[in-house]
């Protein structure tokens, strides 16, 4: 799998246990429009990291969190190996 | 005026009650004629008015040196097996340690003691000693780092809940803990098997627990105590159907409806009941309705216990409580109307009150306080699930999150374990607040716990 679909897949997830419904996933979509609160976005990071073994938002201290989903997948997909 | 009579431990070890016993894996030991035998080589009278460190390899020798040592020393100090000895130094200083019975004297060579005495098996057989003094019985604190504080008691306020509960009806009882006897929750469990007149059967750490039920059937365990850790290790190993005791009493941690409930499955023939406890507060209470808090009318004076609730912690006050910690710089053990505050936070609902969690073990997620035991108990509370421990984990988002590790029962298909994590989520987002649920469940195959009995919490 992907790791654009791995994230996406886990936003859908946890959109459902959150009961958040969510617009069309597109990249330009800012994060604040997911519906997605702070616990949300945490519960994603750390299920991505369990899954990908990275946390790509701790890993450099001067990481900006990402403003769009295009951005948030990007940070998964740019993770040096 | 006369002075009101002490009672030692030998005073309640007739030699007309026959056939009582204290063992462990390897040695059966007669408490019937014990008193004319010794285990320190016949040394006693050296130790007399002494304050003595008590530190042996087991708990079978430190029994019978607490038997002998009752009454006749000034003090003697309970050294767990797990105690840190860079401690001792300390310890020794705090408690005016001026003795040490050892199983392995050549140890204390270099030690500033002034008196070494080697306890040994077999015994030897001695004259009886009589009981001269109310020996101060020192206790260390199961405290996470650092040095543990020493509680004083006294044997009548070890001893206060059992001779309140009166003779035991029946046979005389066989008692048998998964604690060490040197911690308050084993040494309860020790001294009802010497005042009830019974038998008592001690745990051994480097035995598997197939085994250790093995032998409490053989010698006919009929009351045991032990955690709700040591009791779910219990039901998941699959040697619990080859028991059947009497009584079954858990203690030293929550005891939640999940484990009572397995436990009244597990073993349908027995009265099971949880016991509320610690080395400072002592004994407060036992409850025996098969359900997990106690009924909120417990609060106020019951049965010389008087209990109150102050900021969500339970304090409580009552002759059984330790007289106080021991040492030059030690801090106060009770507030100054005498309570014992316990940081055991219980919350009211309904006409019960649930013990949530210790107030030192509170984790904070994204600011919010959170009990790690009232999330575990929610999550027991699933059928497939034997034991689970909650902690915080850093988030870059909120700081904390909460995650979970779970245990799943005995024969749970692995291929449901999806299907289970969704369900106990749902259970959690039913019954917890939104930053209570678990961010991710892991099942693991075990959980640490500590030489204590209980789950640790080395994040906590």
């Amino acid at each position: 799998m992907s790791v654009r679909s791995k994230v996406i897949e886990a936003i859908q997830r946890i959109a459902k246990e959150q009961h958040v419904t969510l617009p069309a996933l597109s990249d330009d979509l800012s994060l604040h429009e997911t519906g997605f609160d702070s616990l949300a976005f945490a519960i994603l990071v750390a299920r991505l990291e369990d899954e990908t073994g990275v946390d790509p938002f701790t890993i450099s201290e001067d990481a900006a969190f990402p403003a769009t989903v295009g951005d948030f997948v990007r940070a998964y997909e740019n993770v040096p190996a | 005026m006369s002075p009101r009579e002490i009672f030692a431990l030998r005073d309640y070890l007739s030699p007309e009650l026959e056939g009582r016993t204290i063992s462990d894996a390897h040695h059966v030991v007669s408490l019937t004629d014990v008193l004319g035998h010794t285990v320190l080589g016949g040394r006693l009278r050296e130790l007399a008015g002494r304050s003595v460190l008590l530190k042996l390899s087991d708990q079978l020798k430190s029994g019978l040196a607490m038997i002998e040592l009752d009454g006749v020393v000034r003090r003697m100090l309970l050294c767990p097996p797990d105690l840190n000895p860079d401690h001792l130094d300390a310890l020794i200083a705090d408690a005016e340690i001026d003795a040490v019975v050892s199983d392995e004297p050549a140890q204390w060579a270099a030690k500033a003691v002034a008196l070494v005495v080697a306890a040994q098996l077999p015994l030897q057989a001695t004259a009886s000693a009589k009981t001269e003094r109310a020996t101060e019985w020192l206790m260390l604190t199961s405290g996470t780092s650092g040095v543990p504080k020493i509680a004083g008691h006294t044997l009548e306020a070890l001893t206060g809940a059992i001779v309140a509960e009166g003779p035991a009806r029946g046979p005389a009882p066989v008692w048998a803990t998964f604690y060490d006897i040197r911690r308050y929750g084993g040494l309860q469990i020790f001294l009802r098997a010497v005042l009830s007149g019974g038998s008592m059967v001690l745990s051994d750490p480097h035995e598997a627990l197939g085994d250790h039920v093995a032998r409490l059937n053989a010698r006919g365990v009929t009351h045991i105590s032990g955690t709700p850790s040591h009791w779910r290790k219990l039901l998941m190993s699959g040697s619990a159907a080859q028991f059947a005791p009497g009584y079954v009493r858990l203690s030293g941690e929550i005891a939640d409806q999940a484990v009572l409930d397995g436990l009244k499955v597990a073993f349908p023939n027995s009265s099971v009941g949880h016991a509320y406890a610690s080395t400072e507060a002592g004994v407060g209470f036992a409850v025996n309705d098969g359900l997990e808090g106690f009924p909120a009318n417990y609060l106020g004076n019951r049965n010389g216990v008087e209990m109150k609730v102050v900021d969500g912690s339970l304090r409580i006050r009552s002759t059984r409580t330790a007289r106080a910690y021991i040492g030059r710089n030690a801090a106060a053990l009770t507030d100054d109307d005498g309570f014992v505050d316990s940081g055991d936070i219980v919350e009211l609902r309904g006409d019960r009150y649930y013990f949530v969690g210790r107030r030192g073990g509170i984790i904070n997620i994204g600011g919010l306080k959170v009990h790690p035991e009232e999330i575990e108990a929610v999550i027991n509370r699933h059928a497939n699930v034997r034991m689970s421990r909650a902690k915080s984990r850093r988030s870059p988002i909120t700081g904390g999150i909460v995650v979970a590790d779970v245990i799943l029962a005995d024969g749970t298909d692995q291929a449901r374990a999806k299907e289970i994590r969704d369900q106990i989520l749902d259970q959690c987002r039913a019954q917890l607040a939104s930053h209570k649920v678990p961010a991710v469940i892991r099942f693991v195959e075990a959980l640490d716990v500590t030489p204590a009995g209980k789950l640790a919490r080395t994040d906590a």
